[in-house]
């Protein structure tokens, strides 16, 4: 054990609520709560898939409860702008070079946008065709 | 020169959960809000027709390798990067106590989940 006392500066719990920026930051690192409790969900269907057609079909009827509907609407907002700040961060990722020029953050932003809509539309022909 | 010793270095386990962290944001990021959309949100509003969502092709579905791999993923994945978020949101929310136990109880929640689901699919083969 050192005998070196580090000073640490005191910080209120709530540091992050009393900046806009801050709080945005803390609402995207809540999503993953409420996208943890979504796995979840999607792992017990899978409990239920496996204990035959009527515990299956019972899983997909507690998805109609009201507060089911409610937790998916506000999941769905926080997915979206997990997604959104994703994709603003991307560049910082994406370092692409072309030509000996940089590409611009612009393209790869909507390039990512591009790839999101493509994708999602293709889920939801898979699931209805 | 030569009997200088040469350093040893302990390499982080840090870089397979943050590898973890990324992967399961990029597929987070892309797929998450359809899948939402689609199985919280249009199938029991009956918005869209269970049509492919019924009990006999999601079984058929998962039973098959492919198809076993594809719900694995789907549903694990992200959990690898919502608990490594939360883990360090911990830290944000001043949560000293217990770092290691913290994150031995994050990482291990999203191994214990991913194991169930495997597990789960395992047995519908």
């Amino acid at each position: 054990m050192s005998k070196r006392k580090p000073y640490t500066r005191e910080l209120p719990t709530d540091w992050w609520m009393k900046q806009l920026f801050y709080t945005k930051y803390m609402l995207r690192e809540g999503s993953s709560v409420l996208i943890t409790i979504y796995s979840l969900i999607l792992a017990w269907g899978l409990l239920r898939l496996t204990q035959g057609e009527a515990a299956f079909n019972g899983w997909i009827e507690s998805l109609q409860n009201p507060i089911a509907i409610v937790f998916h609407i506000i999941a769905l907002a926080f997915a979206l702008y997990h997604t959104i700040t994703w994709f603003s961060l991307a560049p910082k990722a994406v370092d692409l070079w072309i030509k000996g020029k940089r590409l611009d953050d612009k393209v790869i932003v909507s390039a990512h946008y591009a790839a999101f809509i493509i994708i999602s539309v293709l889920c939801l022909l898979i699931i209805t065709l | 020169m030569s009997d200088l010793k040469e350093k040893k270095y302990i390499r982080s386990h840090e870089p397979v959960f943050w590898g973890l962290f990324g992967a399961g944001g990029m597929l987070t990021a892309f797929l998450t809000p359809v899948m939402i959309l689609i199985t919280g949100l249009l199938i029991p509003l009956g918005i869209i027709d269970k049509g492919n969502f019924n009990y006999q092709s999601i079984h058929a579905f998962a039973s098959s390798w492919f198809g076993a791999a594809v719900i694995l993923v789907l549903v694990a994945l992200p959990l690898w990067h919502t608990l490594h978020r939360i883990f360090h949101a911990l830290h944000d929310l001043g949560i000293k106590r217990g770092r290691d136990w913290q994150q031995v109880l994050s990482y291990g929640f999203a191994f214990a989940v991913s194991v169930f689901v495997f597990t789960l699919l395992l047995q519908m083969f």
